[in-house]
């Protein structure tokens, strides 16, 4: 007896001599590592398709190489200037044989060309400045290169253009974010608001928002009553009910949009009937569509069943009798259903509101089609610059902002609501 | 085992594939679609088809150098050969996006003109080869405006000729319009836009009609809208419109004052694995024959002089092609030719504020 409280207590071992934690430990281990390798393929997925591109986007707007990799010994020279008058003249020379090199070169993404692209983004009219003194600098051999230079061009004797290049030769740029916030650089290098003309970023975002905030609201109220009847009607009815709300659901997206365009246009059906009625008269065709009006409506559409679906997972698990238990003590119709019934469908609300103004935010194809010019939302922006402009690093920087936008959107939403609150069904 | 099996017969699969390609090739053809490529079809790609024996997948796009960008620097070409415009071509060989093309694999003149005299001047580049000359013009439908339109100032005069206008969506061309309407020469529109005074000018005119307006982005289109009546009157391409006239019976009329003339050209995307074979087709497509056979499928004019003498009628109707091309001396009188370089230069940013006015 004294023996067993001086010692350890014997401890449990299997059959081969190993400690039985251990081998619950390895065992368990080895169940987790199987459980991990199963979902392996879905997270290389998300890695490749998802992270990476992120990442890759959040890196292209604020880092564009453009200047340093074209002019790579004048990029560190120009480090040194003052930025008064021109740069020196043994710069200007590193910056002239930089060019012939570039030109020799003419590697893909390191041509005069797109060196001439990048400062054309800060100063229009400075592209065929670049392109054409380049041809012309072939033939420069010896100094003063300075005078060579000015010599094919009188504009090269501009201190804004060569503070630009110096700007431009730092890899890590904010110029994307600015032009995005509808600013930009001054010639002395300071940043200052665009000219209102050229302003075009923060008013289209405040409208996709604004947009979106209406798409969902519509929404929200459209699908409301019609989950409500599918909750409570009897199984056959809602059955038949829930089909014609998934039917357009699993119709393809061009197919609905463009159906809103024939129903719509002036010459459309609505059109027509309001003709035919004499409500209109044949120059008084209401247009509906290729504006705000029409992406608000093939979007309400296109979204209705990412609310209604939320909302009726929720509706369907309030037992009825609750609302009876209501008025049976006295609470009117309204009342109950302010008290009671509502406040039991929030879950669904704050789920279906959520899923559908993300959806909306980012939304491209239907504003595309339908939103004329008014009725274009941030993502076609976006598109622009990455499909026509090409403008990358830009399209990279209103990607990123929107993304922040949704997150902070997001944080706030779960200060508010809560994300555990969230009842997708 | 398994491994060395399916090595070995991919690369019997790579072998015949190899094989296959020396036999006949195939290369893709991107063009602007509708009637336009069509032409090119009649002209270029079946005799090429039947002269080489090679394949030949024709694509159509709206425009622009973003493909392009994006398969060279992905390092996977798929398009061969691009029908572009002088601006985009000249901004794409600046990127170096584009393979050089040596002039001297052109074939000489019907005459024995050298290639490189033969060519209009301004239409042979480093990397890309002129094929047409084409214009934007505006037309109407005669059987619903009865006493037409004339000069650029119609089309932007809402009192005399009521009704929507179709306008290509982008700042090019539109700016022109806008001051040849207010009064400019054509000749002197680039002047102006030069200074900040005639881009609000521009802008300002364009305000008038701003709320009468469809815009438009692919050719096909504006013949549509004419036909289905959603515009009185709208900018286009000249050959789309003649082709609705002369092909399909439309009582559509151009006007050709003021018109913006540019030309479309041949490039080859750099490191396209079909290089040889796109050369081969551009160096057929482009020889004195087939520009000229192609002018008599659509209004656009050649880009070889000695093209001119051969172009003849219309291919299936009595319509001398003639007084249709861009470069006749009495559809010259008030126009001016794209100024690639305003447009290099000044793309970026005019399109920003062209934009900006459309949403505000």
């Amino acid at each position: 007896m004294q023996d067993s409280s001086t010692t350890t207590p014997e401890t449990l071992v299997t059959a081969d001599g190993v400690p039985l934690k251990q081998k619950l430990i390895q065992s368990t281990r080895r169940a987790r590592l199987r459980a991990l390798l199963l979902t392996l393929p879905l997270v290389i997925f998300i890695i490749v398709s998802f992270m990476i591109p992120i990442g890759q986007m959040l890196l292209r707007s604020v880092h564009n190489d453009t200047a340093s990799s074209v002019l790579p010994n004048f990029a560190i020279a120009i480090q040194d200037w003052d930025e008064q008058g021109l740069p020196p003249e043994e710069t200007i020379k590193l910056f002239v044989l930089d060019m012939q090199e570039a030109r020799k070169k003419r590697e893909i993404g390191r041509t005069v060309g797109n060196l001439a692209t990048r400062i054309n983004y800060e100063i229009p009219g400075s592209r065929s400045l670049f392109t054409s003194s380049s041809r012309k600098l072939a033939r420069v051999t010896e100094g003063p290169y300075t005078e060579a230079l000015l010599d094919i061009n009188k504009k090269w004797d501009d201190p804004v253009l060569w503070r630009s290049l110096k700007r431009a030769t730092n890899d890590l740029t904010p110029y994307f974010y600015l032009a995005a916030l509808d600013m930009k650089y001054d010639g002395e290098g300071n940043i200052a608001e665009a000219d209102e003309l050229y302003q075009i970023y923060v008013s289209n975002f405040w409208k996709t928002l604004r947009l979106s905030a209406t798409i969902t609201f519509i929404c929200l109220v459209l699908a409301f009553p019609v989950s409500y009847l599918l909750s409570t009607l009897p199984l056959k009815t809602s059955n038949l009910l829930m089909i014609l709300v998934l039917l357009p659901f699993w119709t393809s997206l061009l197919v609905r949009t463009t159906a809103w365009i024939a129903i719509l246009q002036t010459e459309g059906i609505i059109n027509d009937i309001l003709v035919f009625i004499g409500l209109v008269g044949e120059d008084g065709r209401v247009q509906m569509i290729y504006n705000q009006t029409g992406t608000i409506i093939a979007m309400v559409h296109i979204l209705l069943p990412f609310m209604i679906l939320p909302l009726f997972s929720v509706m369907k698990t309030i037992p009825p009798s609750y609302m009876r238990a209501a008025s049976s003590m006295g609470a009117k119709t309204f009342t109950a259903f302010r008290r009671v019934y509502f406040p039991l469908t929030l879950p669904g609300i704050a789920a279906g509101t959520l899923l559908v103004f993300i959806l909306a935010i980012g939304y491209y194809i239907t504003p595309a089609l339908v939103g004329g010019e008014d009725g274009l939302l941030i993502s076609n922006l976006i598109a622009y610059h990455i499909q026509k402009s090409l403008n990358w690093s830009l399209g990279a920087a209103l990607g990123t902002l929107l993304l922040a936008i949704v997150l902070i959107l997001y944080w706030l939403y779960n200060k508010i609501v809560g994300i555990e609150k969230l009842s997708f069904g | 085992m398994k491994i060395k099996h399916f090595l070995a017969t991919s690369a019997l699969t790579a072998g015949l594939a190899l094989a296959a390609s020396a036999q006949a090739g195939e290369i893709t053809v991107v063009s602007w679609g509708g009637a336009y490529t069509k032409s090119q079809v009649e002209a270029y790609h079946k005799p090429w088809v039947e002269k080489t024996g090679n394949k030949i997948v024709s694509e159509d796009y709206n425009g622009g150098i973003a493909e392009i960008k994006a398969q060279v620097e992905a390092g996977n070409v798929t398009w061969d050969i691009v029908d572009v415009e002088l601006s985009d071509a000249i901004r794409a060989c600046d990127e170096g996006l584009l393979e050089t093309i040596d002039p001297g694999i052109l074939p000489a003149g019907a005459d024995g003109t050298p290639a490189e005299q033969d060519f209009i001047e301004g239409t042979l580049h480093e990397c890309a080869v002129a094929n047409i000359v084409w214009t934007t013009i505006f037309a109407y439908d005669s059987s619903k405006i009865s006493d037409g339109p004339t000069t650029m100032a119609d089309f932007f005069d809402l009192e005399k000729f009521p009704g929507k206008r179709g306008l290509r969506k982008g700042a090019k061309v539109n700016l022109e319009f806008a001051l040849i309407a207010d009064g400019v020469p054509a000749a002197d529109v680039y002047g102006v836009l030069e200074t900040p005074e005639g881009i609000d000018r521009a802008f300002a005119k364009l305000d008038t009609i701003k709320d009468q307006v469809v815009w438009w982005e692919a050719g096909a289109q504006p013949p549509q809208l004419l036909a289905d009546g959603e515009v009185a009157m709208t900018t286009a391409y000249n050959g789309r419109i003649f082709n609705a006239v002369a092909g399909e019976d439309k009582p559509f009329e151009i006007v050709w004052d003021g018109h913006v003339w540019d030309l479309d050209l041949w490039v080859i995307p750099k490191g396209t694995p079909n290089k040889d074979l796109a050369m081969d087709f551009l160096a057929f497509s482009t020889a004195t024959e087939q520009l000229a056979k192609q002018a008599s499928y659509i209004s656009y004019g050649p880009a070889r002089k000695s093209s001119s003498p051969l172009v003849g009628k219309f291919h299936n109707k009595d319509i001398d092609m003639g007084p249709q091309m861009p470069t006749a001396p009495e559809n010259l009188t008030n126009a001016v030719q794209n100024n690639f370089d305003f447009w290099a230069d000044n793309a970026d940013q005019l399109n920003e504020r062209f934009n900006a006015w459309l949403t505000n």
